[in-house]
């Protein structure tokens, strides 16, 4: 039956990276019209994997069919030629460029041109947008052919990647973890939009590492687990903790255990708070909310709403436009970074390697970055070095952080070992309030466990926790007041106990009403 | 083009033209000193036109190239000392010698340029350091070989320097031939005669305004242009779409190293026909400026090359007008004075306050698979 | 606070961690010597008596090993100033026209500081004011720099070469007009000569090298202390190295931009303040042009630590000093030492040409400056 036809089938591949065995002989195989989810904790070999199909890596054995022909695995050109096309994670869109423009790149002619072709023929811009109208009726995927892609709202982006691959005439598409920039709501659409493609004829693989999301998609489940297949599932007969384990090797508890929050004085005030972005646009519009010592306010929302420039401000390193903010009582509006560190408040930032750690510093100097200039580590101008390296190696052990020793440039370890060394950092100094940005962004399942127990023990501590995160289940996990920003504002604040996911998932989209 | 940036560009003129206008009426008609200047602005702006289309190239396509001083010196000297075999020791003619002459510095230039890609694509250099490497090369190259080729005692001239050949000659559109004819006054062919002198241009300085427009096109309507600006702006999105992100820098900067080798051509073989170490004078930098400030398109940069060019005319034409100069103005004459012009220029032009300029957004980082 | 080096004695480590960074440099000279060799042997040259001549002329007796010495001070202040700066993330081409303000403001105070005040100044103030002045020059011409690169996102790299001919066009404006030595046989730009207490004395008797040599060697052990054990120069360090994480760290970023680059332009002024109070007695139009290029080879071939400096900067003045011995004994011409320098820098900046040559494994962290132009 066409149902079961294999499409792409991959056997034996094995990629070896300086370090590490991405992919250590595997096999997958998709049939036809089928959506099949590759799973697995980052770092397994997932996107390793789509990338070799993808002709962006050359495997060091293995080989590729689709629909029985060998594929040669050069370049991109090849997959494209077999029908493939690939949505990544981090999109391959050019922001300056109009969506036309995008998708006509590399194809600017009508026909199919070879890379050989005379490099000065004339765009033709308005066929190819008449070509992108005609793919958006045909497919329900509607874009705007003349729109700077840079201005687009992230999920009609995914939408031009999506119609970038049609146009090249794909009928098997990878999607790399496709809902990681969504609502739960544009999830939602996403998977109508999945299931309407595969009813035309399109066979579609798509990456993750979330459960729930996979178990309501997919038709097929393959687990990786530190490069290696580790089995493969049908929905109706597996559930989330039988996943969990496979991808982990070990049972997971999923949910983090913890005492009922003992809420003190209040340790952080925002007051009406307006930040504009990068582009000089105002990107938090009034926000007003406040953290207790002792508890953990979560605040939801999918990332490009304001969170990260709240985070900024109130750390310092954004001007506040209007509005105010205190620190137990402090007024440290439009104050400096230190003196803000200063007064007690500690920050995780969201992304650990820019703006947490500098990689070719020692993992001692790093754990010194904020304090270095403090009497505890230095006299006068002059660096105590044999300080610095004590502290580190207290820290190192205090908090399990996996290095050869202190000396090692941080840029060695790994996701998780860094984000130990800045919640070290940042937490050896007296703290009222903690801030963490996506605090367990791309790391392993062992480590979000660590982070998560981290932060708990910090609000048992008596620490006020302000988590900011895009992971609708982290933030149901840790905390016992969610609050949810949807365009720069705080649109519902509710206690962890009347929080469901649907109205969670509802408010992260800007809808007002209650379910 | 935003209004603070045309507004200044227009005032910057205004006031250069102006000045001259000012010292000199006394000796010639206002009409006659604005034609004259505009000529001579158009000549001379020639190399920081080519210089900044060669950086505009490069840099859409995501290479810093600091070496265009470089390129541009080296190729002044090659074309010059190939112009020169060629009349001298080859017996060629003066026509087919500064052709040779001019090809050779345009040679010379994508060769440098080819130093440039090698170091900074394939060994991924630093570029800024990879430019500075050209240009310290180039000054020590060409140091070394002039004093070898022509002053030591062993070499090949004797001692002295030969005639070059020449220059190339300036080439007449016929403007007057059609005007004249329609004229009524004495005053009015002097004044169609002066503006025929805006458009007799030598042939680099025509190509360089013809490129502008060639590149216009080539950037933004052909495939090689969206393919150069997507590989500038997000080289791995170009890579998964089958673009050869190192083939696409190569050729850009190539051809960037030909352009400046086009510019330093001007010098040696256009505007003076002799060389001297670092006659290209801090020219190349501000063919930086200007592809800045022309927000990296050719018809931007064009512009203010244009203005930089202006600036140095009235250098020029200062010297022409040093016995009518009112005395309080007498410092103009100092060409260490009015020399400063385009550097004090281009520092206010990089400090944005004439308009935000955005830059390719891979512009300057190594591409790693 | 260093990376990567076990907790030890200051020189201890301090060697150690020149050591490592050595080898690349010092195959880098190798090729280009073997390369200079060849272009030698193909214009009908004896490359081993040339490189006899570099070296008798450089080391082979008392004066020579004085002459280098001499040529080696301004290279060290030089290279020193834009290996500073290349540690805060900045590269300083200016060192070029801060030097020669140095040079000039330390001269005026040299030569004209007695006659306006009409006496006699004793040179236990007059040297070190003169010094100081010339630092403060030179400090303030990269300072403007520094400034529009904090405040306005203005790239260094253009603004510090703008500078540059801004400087030697004031210069020239000035050593051909107020500043012009009006000796009646004097037909050059340049400045009278200073007064015999703003001189900075010779070391011994009939050789020109002078304390201003030691003074230099000083300075370099005094940045590396600054760079590697002070609050200040970890902050410099950490704005060089990230500058996002730096401002993350309470490091005032801005502030320690304009800092790094007043005391990049404080070195350079000293390579100029030097060259006149120790060595010239005044200043001249030409007498220093192409030290900023030299600085940046050197900082570049020293891996921009203040020994590799040091050790770069009395490379290059051997090279220059024994380039007239080389050539009075084989012909080949001076330039020659300039092609050598741009092949050595060549080879140092594309370590990855060397390392392919002698098969050695790539390791530490790349030098990365080009961030794009900001603004």
């Amino acid at each position: 039956m066409a149902e079961n036809k294999i499409v792409l089938e991959a056997k034996g591949i094995t990629k070896k990276f300086p370090g590490v065995l991405a992919n250590d002989n595997v096999n997958f195989d998709l049939r036809n019209g089928e959506i099949h989810a590759l799973l697995g904790e980052n770092g397994a070999g997932k996107s390793t994997l789509m990338n070799i199909l993808y002709g962006l890596y050359h495997p060091e054995s293995g080989e590729v069919t689709v629909e029985g022909n060998k594929m040669q695995l050069n370049s991109s050109r090849d997959a494209i030629k077999h029908g493939i096309g690939m949505v990544h994670q981090h999109f391959m869109l050019i922001p300056v460029f109009t969506v036309t423009e995008n998708i006509m790149l590399g194809e600017e002619t009508s026909h199919r041109a070879s890379p050989n072709e005379n490099p000065l023929v004339k765009l033709d811009r308005k066929e190819v947008a008449q070509k992108v109208r005609d793919l958006s009726h045909q497919y329900g995927l509607e874009v705007d052919p003349d729109a700077i892609v840079g201005d687009l709202p992230v999920g009609i982006q995914q939408r031009v990647e999506i119609v970038k691959a049609l146009y090249r005439k794909a009928n098997i598409l990878i999607l790399d973890e496709p809902t990681a920039v969504l609502t739960p709501q544009e999830a939602e659409d996403l998977s109508r939009i999945m299931h309407d493609l595969t009813e035309k004829g399109v066979s579609i693989i798509f990456i993750t590492h979330k459960l729930k999301e996979v178990l309501a998609i997919a038709d097929r489940i393959t687990v990786m687990r530190a490069g290696r297949v580790v089995g493969t599932a049908l929905p109706k007969e597996t559930n989330e903790a039988k996943l969990a384990s496979m991808m982990v090797g070990r049972e997971v508890i999923l949910t983090v255990q913890k005492e009922p929050a003992k809420p003190a004085e209040e340790v952080l005030k925002v007051e009406d708070l307006h930040v504009k972005d990068v582009r000089g646009l105002e990107s938090v519009r009034g926000v007003s909310f406040s953290v207790r010592a002792g508890e953990v306010l979560g605040i939801a929302g999918v990332q490009g709403n304001g969170q990260t420039e709240l985070a900024e401000a109130l750390t310092g390193l954004r001007h506040i436009e209007s509005g105010r903010f205190t620190l137990s009582g402090k007024d440290l509006t439009g104050k400096t970074p230190r003196l803000i560190t200063e007064t007690g408040l500690a920050h995780i930032p969201e992304d650990r390697q820019r703006h947490g750690l500098v990689l070719s510093y020692s993992v001692a100097d790093n754990m010194a970055l904020c304090d270095y200039y403090q009497p505890r580590f230095s006299k006068g101008v002059v660096i105590q070095q044999a300080q610095v390296d004590a502290n580190a190696k207290k820290l190192i052990k205090e908090y399990d952080v996996r290095t050869p020793s202190a000396f090692v440039n941080a840029g060695k370890l790994s996701g998780g070992n860094q984000q130990k060394v800045i919640v070290a950092r940042e937490l050896s100094r007296p703290v009222k309030l903690v801030i963490a940005s996506q605090p367990t962004r791309g790391l392993d399942v062992g480590s979000i466990e660590y982070i998560h127990k981290e932060i708990i023990i910090m609000r048992d501590r008596g620490v006020g926790v302000l988590l900011v995160s895009a992971e609708l289940d982290e933030i149901l996990s840790l905390s016992d007041r969610i609050a949810v920003m949807y365009r720069g504002q705080i649109v519902a604040t509710v206690d962890r106990k009347d929080a469901t996911r649907e109205q969670l998932g509802l408010w992260m989209a800007g809808v007002h009403e209650t379910v | 083009m935003d209004w603070k940036r045309f507004g200044f560009i227009f005032l910057i003129i205004v006031i250069l033209f102006g000045a001259v206008v000012l010292v000199g009426h006394t000796k010639s008609s206002p009409i006659i000193i604005i034609t004259s200047m505009m000529a001579t602005t158009i000549a001379v702006a020639t190399p920081l036109t080519l210089g900044a289309l060669s950086g505009v190239f490069c840099e859409r396509s995501g290479v810093v190239n600091i070496g265009i001083e470089g390129m541009m010196l080296s190729a002044a000297f090659f074309g010059w000392l190939a112009a020169i075999y060629m009349f001298h020791i080859f017996g060629f003619g003066i026509g087919i010698s500064i052709t040779v002459g001019a090809l050779f510095a345009v040679l010379a230039g994508a060769l440098m340029g080819l130093l440039l890609a090698v170091l900074s694509i394939t060994y991924k250099v630093d570029q800024i350091i990879g430019g500075t490497v050209i240009n310290i090369l180039a000054i020590g190259l060409t140091g070394f070989l002039n004093r070898q080729m022509f002053f030591g005692k062993g070499s090949i001239f004797g001692g002295q320097i030969p005639n070059s050949p020449g220059v190339l000659p300036t080439i007449h559109i016929p403007i007057e031939e059609i005007f004249i004819p329609l004229c009524k006054s004495a005053n009015c062919i002097e004044i169609v005669d002066s503006i025929n002198k805006v458009f007799d241009q030598k042939p680099i300085a025509i190509s360089a305004i013809l490129l502008v427009f060639i590149a216009h096109y080539v950037l933004f309507y052909t495939r090689w242009g969206l393919r150069t600006r997507a590989v500038g702006e997000h080289p791995k999105a170009a890579d998964t779409v089958g673009i050869n992100v190192i083939k696409m820098r190569y050729a850009n900067v190539i051809i960037g190293g030909a352009l400046a080798g086009l510019a330093g051509a001007y010098f040696t073989i256009e505007s003076v026909p002799s060389f001297e170490p670092l006659l290209t004078n801090g020219r190349g930098f501000i063919s930086l400026a200007a592809m800045i400030f022309g927000n990296w398109t050719p018809i931007g940069a064009w512009t203010a090359a244009l203005v930089f060019g202006a600036s140095q005319a009235l250098n020029i034409k200062m010297q022409l007008f040093r016995d009518v100069i009112p005395p309080q103005w007498a410092f103009l004459q100092q060409s260490y004075v009015v020399g400063l012009i385009p550097y004090i220029l281009t520092m206010i032009i990089l400090t944005g306050i004439i308009g935000r300029t955005t830059p390719p957004a891979a512009d300057g980082v190594p591409y790693e698979k | 606070m260093q990376s990567e080096t076990k907790p030890g004695s200051p020189i201890k480590s301090l060697l150690r961690s020149a050591l490592d960074a050595m080898l690349i440099p010092f195959l880098a000279i190798l090729t280009a010597v073997i390369l200079g060799g060849i272009i030698i042997a193909v214009v009908r040259g004896n490359p081993f008596l040339a490189y006899y001549g570099l070296l008798d002329g450089s080391f082979g007796s008392a004066k020579a090993l004085s002459e280098t010495a001499v040529w080696a001070t301004p290279f060290i202040f030089a290279g020193l100033a834009v290996a500073l700066a290349f540690k805060g993330g900045l590269f300083n081409i200016g060192a070029e026209g801060q030097l020669a303000i140095g040079a000039t403001v330390a001269a005026l105070v040299g030569y004209a500081l007695p006659d306006w005040l009409g006496v006699d100044i004793p040179a236990i103030i007059h040297l070190p004011l003169t010094i100081i002045v010339g630092m403060a020059a030179g400090a303030l011409w990269a300072a403007i720099v520094g400034f529009l690169k904090a405040y306005t996102g203005g790239h260094e790299v253009i603004n510090t070469i703008m500078m540059n001919y801004i400087a030697l066009n004031t210069i020239s404006f000035l050593l051909n007009g107020v500043m012009k030595d009006n000796a009646p046989n004097n037909v050059s730009a340049r400045t009278p000569l200073i007064a015999e207490s703003a001189r900075i004395p010779t070391i011994f008797e009939g050789l020109r090298i002078h304390w201003g040599f030691i003074f230099a060697l000083l300075v370099a052990f005094l940045v590396w202390w600054m760079l590697n054990k002070t609050t200040l120069g970890f902050e410099i360090r950490t704005v060089g190295a990230n500058p996002d994480a730096a401002k993350y760290a309470g490091i005032n970023v801005k502030r320690t931009i304009i800092l790094t680059m007043a005391l990049s332009g404080m070195l350079a002024g000293l390579a100029g303040t030097i060259e006149v109070a120790g060595l010239n007695y005044r200043h001249e139009l030409g007498f220093s042009i192409g030290y900023g290029f030299d600085a940046i080879a050197i900082a570049l071939l020293g891996k921009s630590h203040p020994l590799g400096v040091v050790l770069a900067a009395i490379l290059f003045a051997a090279m220059r000093n024994g380039g007239t011995r080389m050539q009075f004994l084989t012909q080949m011409p001076v330039d020659l030492i300039s092609m050598l320098q741009a092949l050595i820098l060549l080879f140092v900046a594309a370590d990855a040409i060397v390392r392919y040559l002698y098969r050695i494994r790539a390791q530490g962290e790349r030098v990365v400056l080009t961030r794009g132009w900001g603004g």
